[in-house]
């Protein structure tokens, strides 16, 4: 009979390797996946995981690999340091739509103007705009008690309603032909987020996660606040005990995940998706609390879970346009990725005993 | 073998990595109030499980009443004549009295019949109890009736309680034991776990000893002085810890007329608290557990702020001031949880000295970690207080309860504080470990520290406190020197009825 036994105290080497057993569970059941909607599986798993780092089109998905993962790893650092405190924004997608309006809206205001200080303005405005955006769930939880993950959640239903007015309204391109969606800021150089090395897919976004990672590190690694955030997501009482003072944890960790999903929505909208439109948003805000507990909150890797995420909706959409494969079975198997990873969650914890049951 | 009730032939039950029972034999016999004493540890919870059919043994037979015994489950043990009371009571706060009690029951009768025969329990066995009361209303020592008198409904042969006096006050204890008295007088059988030597010597007529799983010896406990018990306990002869006669100096910290209300559902709310402590004093709160002893903490410690003038410390307001403000002028406190208050559960042994010792030993700069220092800290703790752990890596869950607590005092009492309060000090403690941290505390007083021991062990406050007064439903009595009172007068004060003396 199985047993589980706690163990005295989690072990470091199944906290490492169980986002590696995660992702080979992935790749079998998701072979049996595609094997039962009539593909060859490892061809599908070929395709999505080899095809985009090493084919002969690989000079083309490589630099899609950051263009993707950058995003996803700015804004699940941002979040895993409220999921270590036990704050749970859930409300990514709504920051960094928030964060992309307002930072476009910066730049657009200056059109056509060129100077150098555009950007750094809207970047402020992107990041401003995401935190403001988060600040709406901190302070009705902090005075009245609410529950941050539902605030956040509906909030990113109303930050899409806005999105829409303002790609049909305030920010639409008045030489637009009368389409919805703004200015392409590609075509605005002040504004333009372009990639730092041409072919590279190296944007500012790029370098911003980069240091977000690095801080986040340091933070969690040798400061005060990081400490704080460790302890009260282990302890709340422990932590008030310790002089933590958990309305101001709940304002800076829901306000810097709000502040670098927004910047997250800026260097998208001013870099690889060009304008403000409808169908702005992909869910980046979504999938990164996936990225986030996929790199089991620490940010090295969080880096890595990003690159791996962004592999699978690289490959994900060859493997819908080569084999045929329906979106949905994509979105499963990203899906199950998580779902794995949960699962074995359990081993880093407990350790799994064979018992004989014994006849008194 | 004919006189016995129940005999133990050579119970042995082993955990991964411990022998909780090794090879234990001796005999219950009828009428007989036998006592099973022992530290923390050595084994007793397993045996009367066992017992109690909780837990299977691994080799080793029982006989009851000249039959082969192996309850598979307690319900099978209850069939068989043994009533078990725990230390923690299985009861709902929102039902009354006598439906708690159908709740257990195999095949309850109607509430009427049974309210009846609880009334008729409770007065043959001096159990004062209401049938129609509702839990939530009623004491720990009612509560702890509610229990017992389950149990008598079975007219039980064999009746276990485990730890059954570390709930009561002076008073509830002797109504306790003159019903234990009655039941063996007539011929049930009392197997009684404690660590409470006076009690086993007053109550019991045989005494097993356990140590580290094995049995050390049966014996006469009033044949034994209360040390020699301890002794056997322990293994090894008992520091008994000194106090040193000290004139208590100025006063160092005075609560004032706090009122302050309870955070929690269940907790209780504290009214108008006033109290002095001087330098080099011991000031002993007692009080059965939930009278407002975690929120007169909280009061202490700053994670329950009050009016700033309602706490004083050396003439300055400190009533508004957090944890962290109250650390870095030397009040400290140490809460009665450890796992989850004191100390957080999965974090490393080092982290956990940066959670109390930041402050005061520097170990942080500019918001910077110095984890060399924190790391120095927590070797010194580990050193000087003898906490047994592998390395100041481990994670705080996996040290056991008592040299978790010497870590939790001894993180304290190394930052060389002003004023002290613990809760609860050795509680689960063995009596070396108990011994030694008592000690650490009167010697942080003679160095001219103010320190508040606020405890359910009177055995404790009477050993090392200078001042006594109780804690009753959030009230505290006015404070008596600890040398002038005798037990009844003590039973009186967290009763709460000598508010006027």
């Amino acid at each position: 009979m199985l047993k589980l036994e706690k163990r005295p105290e989690p072990s470091r080497l199944w906290t490492a390797i169980t986002p590696v057993i995660a992702v080979l569970a992935t790749m079998v059941f998701g072979g049996l996946l595609f094997a039962a909607l009539g593909k060859d599986p490892f061809v599908a798993i070929r395709t999505i995981f080899y095809d985009p780092l090493f084919s002969e089109f690989a000079w083309f998905y490589r630099p899609q690999l950051l263009i993707k993962g950058a995003p996803l790893i700015l804004i699940a650092i941002g979040l895993s340091l409220g999921f270590r405190a036990g704050i749970w924004n859930i409300g990514a997608e709504g920051q960094y739509i928030v964060g992309a309006i307002c930072g476009a809206g910066v730049g657009l205001a200056f059109y056509p103007a060129e100077s150098w200080f555009i950007f750094p303005a809207m970047i402020i405005a992107g990041a401003v705009g995401g935190f403001l955006w988060a600040m709406i769930p901190a302070l009705l939880k902090t005075r009245f008690g609410t529950n941050e993950i539902l605030v956040s959640l509906m909030l990113v239903y109303v930050a899409e309603q806005l999105l829409a007015s303002m790609s049909l309204g305030l920010l639409k391109n008045p030489d637009g032909f009368g389409f919805p969606g703004s200015r392409n800021l590609q075509h605005y150089p002040s504004a333009h987020n372009a990639e730092i090395i041409s072919g590279w897919g190296i944007h500012w976004g790029v370098v911003a996660a980069f240091i977000a990672v690095i801080f986040a590190y340091v933070l969690l690694a040798r400061h005060v606040l990081g400490f704080q955030i460790k302890l009260t997501g282990e302890s709340p009482r422990a932590a008030k005990f310790a002089g933590v003072n958990p309305t101001r944890l709940v304002v800076v960790c829901l306000g810097l995940s709000g502040a670098l999903a927004g910047l997250a929505g800026l260097f998208e909208v001013s870099g690889p998706a060009g304008q403000i439109s409808i169908d702005f948003n992909v869910g980046y805000g979504f999938t990164a609390i996936i990225v986030a507990f996929l790199g089991r909150l620490h940010p090295v890797g969080i880096l890595l879970a990003g690159l791996l995420m962004a592999l699978t909706y690289i490959g994900g959409e060859i493997a819908q346009s080569n084999l045929g494969l329906p979106s949905a079975a994509i979105q499963a198997f990203q899906g199950m990725l998580l779902f794995f990873l949960l699962a074995v969650d359990v081993l880093t914890n407990f350790k799994i005993k064979f018992r004989n049951e014994r006849v008194a | 073998m004919t006189d016995s009730l129940l005999s133990l032939r050579g119970l042995t039950k082993a955990y991964p990595g411990v022998v909780a029972n090794d090879d234990v034999s001796f005999e219950i016999g009828h009428g007989e109030v036998h006592a099973l004493l022992g530290e923390n540890g050595a084994g007793k919870s397993t045996l009367v499980k066992m017992i109690y059919g909780l837990v299977k043994p691994d080799h080793g037979a029982m006989v009851l009443n000249g039959a082969e015994f192996t309850p598979s489950q307690p319900r099978v043990a209850r069939a068989a004549g043994v009533g078990m009371v725990f230390q923690h009571f299985s009861l709902f706060e929102a039902l009354n009295v006598a439906e708690n009690i159908s709740l257990g029951m195999e095949n309850p009768p109607n509430q009427r019949d049974l309210s009846d025969r609880i009334r008729d329990v409770s007065q043959t066995y001096g159990l004062p109890l209401d049938p129609e009361r509702r839990v939530g209303d009623l004491s720990a020592g009612e509560r702890q009736r509610v229990e017992i008198i389950r149990c008598l409904l079975q007219s039980p042969k064999l009746l276990i309680m485990d730890e059954p006096t570390s709930v009561l006050t002076p008073q509830e204890v002797e109504i306790l034991f003159g019903t234990l008295r009655k039941l063996r007088a007539e011929g049930t059988s009392i197997l009684y776990i404690s660590h409470k030597l006076e009690e086993i010597r007053n109550l019991c007529d045989t005494a097993t000893v356990l140590r580290l799983g094995k049995k050390v010896a049966t014996c006469d406990p009033r044949e034994k002085s209360a040390r020699e018990l301890a002794e056997m306990m322990v293994g090894a002869s008992l520091h008994i810890p000194e106090k040193a006669a000290a004139e208590a100096g100025e006063v160092v910290l005075e609560m004032r007329n706090v009122d302050l209300k309870s955070l929690s559902q269940f907790g209780t709310s504290l009214k108008s608290i006033s109290f002095q402590v001087h330098s080099g004093e011991v000031l002993g709160i007692g009080g059965v557990a939930g009278n407002g002893q975690d929120e007169l903490l909280s009061a202490l410690s700053g994670e329950a702020l009050t009016p700033d003038s309602a706490v004083m410390f050396e003439g300055k307001s400190i009533g508004q001031l957090g944890p962290n403000a109250r650390r870095s002028i030397s009040v400290l406190a140490a809460p009665e949880e450890r796992l989850g208050h004191a100390a957080a559960p999965d974090m490393s042994l080092i982290e956990n000295a940066l959670l109390t010792g930041r402050a005061r030993k520097g170990l942080d700069k500019n918001g910077f970690l110095r984890w060399g220092a924190a790391r120095r800290f927590a070797k010194d703790i580990i050193e000087k207080f003898d906490v047994r752990t592998p390395s100041s890596k481990n994670a705080a869950r996996s040290l056991s309860g008592g040299n978790l607590q010497k870590f939790v005092i001894g993180r304290e009492v190394l930052q060389d504080p002003r004023v002290l309060v613990v809760n609860q000090p050795t509680w689960g403690v063995d009596a070396a470990a108990a011994a030694a941290i008592r000690q650490a505390l009167l010697d942080l007083a003679a160095k001219g520290a103010a320190i508040i021991v606020i405890s359910q062990d009177l055995d404790e406050l009477m050993e090392i406190s200078d001042q006594f007064c109780a804690l009753n439903e959030g009230r505290l009595s006015k404070a008596r020197r600890t040398a002038d009172l005798n037990v009844e007068e003590i039973g009186l004060m967290m009763g709460g009825s000598s508010n006027a003396a």
